[in-house]
């Protein structure tokens, strides 16, 4: 089977050209050792089957990104049978630039002009006989979004696949080419392949290359030695100079002149004067941002249930949300009913809270289903019910809500805003060492951290990556909300009321992710920023294609890995809480008939994991889980277990304190010990989900600094405030004292860092 | 002057691209190389990172970024 790679430039139309050609049969995978996603697929319209690879977008064939050096290694390395460069017609000069370097490499190349169509819509056409005598192979116009000719593409270069190819330059500068010969054939004479691409990305002091070769590194600088004399020159300069040249006076004869069209503004500049306004950008953006959350996370869309109770009377405080049945009401006649009459509120949900309310409809059912005929009392039944399919609803719950996102989000990404965002963002977000997109990952986080995580892959920035994740858990997400209301409820608060608890959590969050990004930032080893070069394509309209691969994508990797280590993990949680030595001193599974009750009960007191908190409270004396601290009495391994329990998911946290006997009016701790219970649960390691989320989305070394990362700011956090709010509760001055004495330290930590680092890089 | 110093609405001419070797290679192979025209079209609203037409297309880049670039302003 022959193999084809598509390469082009970011935004040229590939990602549709390659869902069009390969439909159904792509599958995405990951390059190794790096997260950019690696996407093949089959094309079957020919006599012989291709296999279609789509490398990533890239400008160059320079080592700056690793979407860059997979490319060049890709094509070079595993020598595809035929690279099909697309180049964007209505963007010619940058496009070409691309195609330049490629074309110096020894591999049959097509050019497939993408977009012709609307080229010729806007009374432009471009001269692909004199492209293709300029640039030396085969060029078929193509218009990827309607399909249009990629038959005749394939074909052209399928019949170039049986044809060797050797590269060639089309760099016309005398004394570079000169130089330029002298180095290919001491290439050659290496038996290097692709001798003419090594040269000129040699002379051009290419990394990579100097690194391989750096035997033929003296031979550029005595040549450019000898030309010193004569003026300053600086090869890379020049070679991209070279190939610009050749672009603009060689194939921009090929394109009927386009000025007239620069004058008057396009659609996409209309769209974009309003969208980057001066005075408007920011507030439209959290206009988007507030209907994307609104419509994935809410609970009652447009706030029409809170509206109609205000109306009709009803204090906020006696109605409860009705989920998807809400939606149920609103389609039935019932729906006018005066809602005192009802008793309840007429709030709609989201779609995303409706589907997912919907789903755990259905697999609540399939519980049930299950618990009717099974045996009660069993240990397999318990494996089945608690284990399996307990851990299955944890991890399928969240699927409609990630589709959702990921759905706004295809089509922030698609249509050419989500550039924007960063335009938009960046100097507000620079100051803590982020990109401007990390904002919607983190907004996210609020919602759920499985696709917040998730969404980081629109982040290029390897490190800024790898800090937005670690922020997500700073982000209360909507299962940890039962765990502040339980602790809102006790009465331990001096002086807080529980609302103003809940607040304080959410706010207290936001602060200290910008505390934690500082913090990330200062004390980074790699000072190095990441320079903000980047292109505003053209706004389009998202196309259902590229979306529909993309969630279909997100859908098949989260279902993998929920069906892997979460479902693992899970099982491992399970057999912890519900295996132990039993009354009789046996090990045995822990579910007992209960004469009194008629009933069967779980003794969770007794299992490996209470064996576990027990012995674990210990490490977390320090943040108050000690007699008098979090609890009065010998509670803190109950404390200690829920924690375990959490990383299934985070409601588990309430559900098993009330399996063990800590709900809203048994709870005894202090207000030092609410905070702190309450900051541990933020901050640390969220549920598996999210934990194989990040997996996912880091290279190994990084997901586990993550993983401490997440510890450490929990369990340091929660110490902090524990010793601080007691201090407080002794006595309020000496607490003031040692708050201003901390912040100082900080800040005084903080600029002397800063400091040292300026120096560092002075000195470099 | 630089590019930073440049006027929204103003045209340029590129005399020199300064730098660090990764910078600005980067910005080499995006089409900003001596000698080519551009036009400031925008700031971002909060004055930074700027936005300008090059080579027929739009290309963001911070101001800290556009001071590494000569320019000479283009009547």
């Amino acid at each position: 089977m022959k193999n084809f790679a598509l390469a082009g430039n970011p935004n040229c139309g590939k990602t549709t050209l390659f869902n069009s050609l390969t439909g159904s049969t792509a599958h995405v995978g990951n390059w190794p050792g790096v997260t950019v996603d690696k996407k093949e697929g089959r094309y079957k319209k020919l006599d012989e089957e291709i296999n279609i690879v789509d490398l990533p977008g890239i400008y160059s064939l320079s080592p700056y990104t690793p979407e860059e050096v997979i490319s060049r290694n890709f094509i070079i390395e595993e020598k595809p049978d035929c690279v099909i460069n697309v180049v964007d017609a209505t963007n010619l000069e940058r496009n070409l630039y691309l195609s330049t370097q490629i074309l110096e490499i020894d591999v049959p190349v097509v050019i497939a002009l993408n977009m012709s169509d609307l080229m010729d819509k806007e009374g432009k056409s471009i001269d692909t006989i004199k492209l293709e005598k300029e640039l030396g192979v085969p060029v078929v116009k193509i218009s990827a979004l309607k399909g249009e000719g990629l038959k005749s593409l394939m074909e052209v270069a399928y019949k170039a696949a049986f044809t060797p190819r050797k590269g060639h330059s089309v760099i016309e500068d005398k004394s570079l080419l000169h130089l330029i010969e002298d180095v290919r054939i001491a290439f050659e004479g290496m038996g290097v392949a692709s001798p003419l691409f090594h040269a000129i990305k040699l002379v051009g002091k290419d990394d990579i290359e100097v690194e391989n070769h750096g035997n033929l590194v003296s031979m550029v600088d005595q040549y450019k030695a000898n030309m010193e004399a004569k003026e300053d020159v600086d090869f890379e300069s020049m070679i991209a100079d070279a190939r610009y040249k050749f672009i603009s006076e060689k194939c921009s004869s090929a394109l009927s002149k386009h000025e007239v069209a620069e004058e008057k503004l396009s659609k996409s500049d209309k769209i974009d004067k309003v969208l980057t306004h001066k005075i408007w950008a920011i507030p439209l953006f959290v206009v988007i941002m507030f209907f994307i959350f609104h419509f994935t996370f809410s609970e009652d869309l447009f706030y029409i249930g809170h509206i109609g109770a205000a109306i009709a009377g009803v204090p906020f405080d006696e109605f409860e949300l009705i989920g998807h049945a809400g939606w149920v009401r609103f389609l039935s006649a019932d729906y006018w009913t005066p809602l005192e009459e009802l008793g309840g509120m007429n709030g709609i949900p989201s779609i995303g809270v409706f589907l997912q309310s919907w789903f755990g409809l259905a697999t609540g059912s399939i519980i049930t289903g299950f618990e009717s005929f099974m045996p009660e009392g069993q240990w397999y039944t318990s494996l089945v019910i608690d284990g399996l399919l307990t851990g299955l609803d944890a991890v399928l719950s969240f699927i409609p809500q990630i589709m959702i996102l990921f759905f706004f989000i295809a089509i922030l990404e698609d249509s050419g805003y989500m550039a924007r965002v960063a335009f938009i963002l960046d100097r507000a977000f620079r100051k803590f060492g982020l990109s401007g997109k990390a904002f919607i990952p983190m907004l996210s986080g609020f919602g759920c951290s499985v696709p917040a995580i998730m969404a980081t892959r629109t982040l290029e920035d390897e490190k800024e990556k790898n800090r937005t994740i670690r922020l997500i858990t700073c982000f209360s997400c909507g299962a940890k909300a039962p765990i502040w209301a339980l602790l809102a409820t006790v009465g331990t608060l001096a002086g807080f009321a529980g609302d103003l608890f809940v607040f304080s959590i959410y706010l207290g969050g936001i602060a200290m992710a910008v505390i934690y990004a500082l913090f990330m930032k200062i004390f980074s080893k790699d000072q190095y920023v990441s320079p903000f070069i980047m292109e505003l394509p053209s706004y389009h309209m998202p196309q259902p294609r590229n979306v529909g691969a993309l969630l279909w994508e997100k859908f098949k990797h989260y279902l993998f890995k929920a069906a892997t280590i979460i479902a693992a993990a899970t099982m491992v949680i399970w057999f912890l809480s519900y295996f132990g030595w039993g009354e009789d001193g046996k090990f045995q599974f822990l579910v007992f008939f209960d004469e009194e009750a008629g009933e069967y009960v779980s003794r969770i007191d007794l299992s490996i994991l209470s064996y576990l908190g027990r012995g674990l409270r210990y490490f977390y004396y320090p943040l108050g889980c000690l007699p008098g601290g979090w609890t009065y009495g010998e509670d803190g391994w109950k404390y200690t277990v829920s924690t375990i329990t959490g990383l299934i998911a985070k409601e588990q946290v309430v559900d098993t304190m009330a399996v063990l006997g800590l709900e809203e009016g048994t709870l005894s701790l202090s207000a030092a010990g609410v905070y702190s219970f309450a900051i541990y649960n933020l901050f640390t390691i969220p549920c598996f989900a999210a934990i194989g989320a990040a997996y996912g989305e880091q290279n190994r070394k990084q997901f586990w600094l993550t993983m401490l990362f997440w510890f450490a700011i929990s369990y340091g956090t929660a110490l902090v405030f524990y010793w601080l709010i007691s201090l407080y509760e002794v006595a309020w001055w000496g607490g003031l004292l040692v708050t201003l004495a901390l912040i100082g330290g900080i800040v005084f930590a903080g600029i002397y860092v800063t400091k040292l680092n300026k120096r560092k890089a002075l000195s470099n | 002057m630089t590019l930073q110093e440049l006027k929204v609405g103003e045209k340029a001419k590129i005399t020199s691209v300064g730098g660090e070797k990764r910078f600005r290679s980067r910005l080499l192979d995006m089409g900003v190389t001596p000698g080519v025209e551009l036009y400031l079209r925008k700031k971002a609203p909060l004055g930074d990172p700027i936005e300008v037409t090059i080579r027929g297309y739009e290309l963001s880049l911070r101001k800290a970024e556009a001071a590494l670039i000569e320019v000479e302003v283009v009547k």
